[in-house]
């Protein structure tokens, strides 16, 4: 392979950890913030507001259900107003956020979600007000089950990032279709692919050592009875 | 210490008729007393528990903590009136992301005590509880009776006045359940600390409580100091839940038995009569059934006896035939009596 290949290779490499990184990240600090909502706004927990609830559910649901390939041009305003164009990494970065943001909320949700409520009603007896019981028992309580949401956030983010090839975006993905298919080498192609399993794969057991690393309730990820 | 005053609360779900858990119940606990809360499950002990710290809101009725109307609070103030009373939980409620040590911090890290003055108080208070060596493990890592002696320890950082414990020993074999009711036993008296305990099983409150409370479908159906609930059951809930640690039941081989020599008339023209009898306490000084026998001439058949502790006091029952005269038998009842025995003929049982 020529060293332009290997450059090629190296630079889209980068492009998709910009990418699948930066979207990750401000996806995870606008998801965890509407995850807690959706799960304190629910009719049993600790600030029931159904009517409020049901319609950021809808919102968060619209969102998800939306094709990603669709979401990438329906937002292509938006991406302009925010980083002043609409192609390149960086304006991948906005819509990978956009589909990242709603995804992890449900996932920080169900994570919140397994949180016992008898900790919570602990936390109640002992005076905490509800700022206390989110961040010092339904957050640090949820936190194996929210690293593990951010790691399937991260795997799925990967998918996404080829196609922000649609609008320059470039990364691996991006590589794989001009190269590996566009122009007819196959051996590109096959290298993309392998990188990227190699890459979920070391994202994925990262995550899951995080995860295990986190956890103090022994092999099982739920509480025992 | 605590007065509940006609405290009614109901669940409504959109599937089912509204649940009346609790149904205008009135009671007050004491200071410095033990108070049990007995009844099987659904009896709406679990409700009356949570009404005490407001962490169910009653749908009518006053809650008075300390002299405080709980429901006439703000949620500030309510919030306060929290840490001044205790709770431990059947599933112990602890956090498996914090040690044993950041468990018991918790209630002061939430009213932001600084971490050199938490340490110090934990110290004492893990040493009250004997987790002094399980400082640093996490709850996953310790066995049921000690997650509750986190529990309690969690329940004394805040120091409080009031102490509830919801079914604390249910989930704990009757080993431990023993150590943890003598651990409540020594809070009691050491710190004065007043406790309500909510629990499905006699055992808890023939072993610590002071009064006892029974409920049923969401009402008191009879309280008072547990001795007397022993003596003299009002209510056939209380006399079942009774049985369970004192047996009253015959087997059924004996009961038929039974029946045939209370029907028989047995050969002398005299019928037996089925006779429960209760000693408590130091009053039976006396060998009483062998005096009956000697100065009634009346025989006995003893079926079934027992021996226990209720609130540290001996607690004996017996059941027998007794076979004599009407006016043999009134006699030595009139004898047994006089001598603080509580005596039931029970023929209507069979």
């Amino acid at each position: 392979m020529s060293s332009e290949m290997l450059k090629l290779f190296f630079d889209s490499f980068l492009e998709t950890l910009l990418m699948v990184g930066l979207s990750g990240l401000i996806g995870a600090l606008l998801g965890i913030p509407l995850g807690v909502t959706l799960n304190v706004t629910d009719a049993h927990g600790i600030l029931p507001h159904p009517m409020f609830n049901r319609v950021l559910g809808l919102l968060v649901n619209a969102v998800r259900s939306t094709p990603f390939i669709i979401l990438l041009v329906a937002v292509i305003p938006f991406t302009r107003l925010i980083t002043g164009t609409s192609i390149g990494t960086a304006a991948a970065i906005v819509p990978l956020t956009i589909a990242a943001a709603p995804f992890v909320a449900r996932l920080v949700e169900s994570a919140l979600r397994e949180v016992d409520s008898g900790l919570i009603e602990a936390a109640q007896a002992m005076g905490a007000t509800d700022a206390q019981i989110i961040r010092k028992v339904l957050l640090p309580e949820a936190f194996p089950g929210i690293v593990a949401g951010l790691t399937i956030t991260l795997v799925s983010l990967v998918g996404f990032s080829a196609m922000a090839g649609a609008v320059g975006g470039g990364g691996l993905g991006d590589l794989g279709i001009r190269y590996g298919y566009q122009r007819f080498l196959p051996d590109v192609m096959a290298a993309v692919v392998l990188i990227l399993i190699v890459f979920v794969q070391l994202v994925q057991s990262l995550g899951d050592r995080l995860v295990h690393r986190v956890s103090h309730r022994g092999q099982a990820a739920k509480p025992t009875p | 210490m605590i007065t509940l005053k006609n405290v009614s609360k109901a669940f409504y779900s959109a599937s089912a008729s509204a649940v009346h858990a609790v149904r205008d119940v009135s009671l007050s606990v004491k200071q410095g007393e033990i108070f049990g809360v007995i009844g099987r499950s659904g009896a709406g002990k679990s409700t009356l528990i949570r009404l005490i710290n407001l962490l169910t809101t009653p749908d009518a009725g006053e809650v008075i903590v300390d002299g405080r109307d709980l429901t006439r609070l703000d949620a500030p103030q309510l919030r306060a009136a929290r840490r001044e009373i205790g709770m431990i939980f059947q599933h112990f409620n602890l956090m498996s992301s914090r040690t044993v040590f950041d468990n018991v911090a918790l209630p002061l890290e939430l009213i932001g005590r600084p971490r050199d003055e938490i340490r110090a108080e934990l110290d004492k208070l893990l040493a009250l509880v004997g987790l002094t060596a399980e400082a640093g493990r996490y709850p996953q890592q310790l066995s049921g009776g000690q997650k509750q002696r986190v529990g309690i320890a969690r329940a004394l950082a805040s120091q409080p006045k009031v102490l509830l414990s919801d079914e604390a020993t249910s989930a704990l074999d009757p080993e431990t359940t023993r150590s943890i009711l003598e651990l409540l036993q020594r809070i009691n008296q050491e710190l004065g600390l007043t406790i309500v305990l909510i629990t499905h099983q006699m055992q808890v409150v023939k072993q610590i409580c002071d009064r006892v409370a029974v409920m049923d479908a969401g009402r008191i159906v009879e309280s008072g100091d547990v001795l007397s609930v022993f003596r003299a059951p009002q209510s056939e809930v209380t006399r079942t839940l009774i049985g369970d640690v004192i047996s009253l039941e015959l087997p059924e081989s004996v009961r038929q038995r039974v029946r045939r020599r209370i029907e028989d008339r047995n050969g002398n023209g005299h019928p037996d009569h089925l006779l429960h009898l209760l000693f408590i306490g130091d009053d039976v000084d006396r060998p009483l059934l062998s005096e009956a026998v000697k100065r009634f001439g009346i025989d006995f058949n003893i079926l079934h006896g027992q021996i226990d502790e209720v609130q540290g006091q001996g607690f004996a029952s017996l059941t027998l035939l007794a076979n004599g005269s009407r006016e043999a038998l009134d006699g030595a009842l009139t004898l047994l009596r006089e001598h603080n025995v509580t005596v039931e003929e029970i023929n209507h049982v069979l």
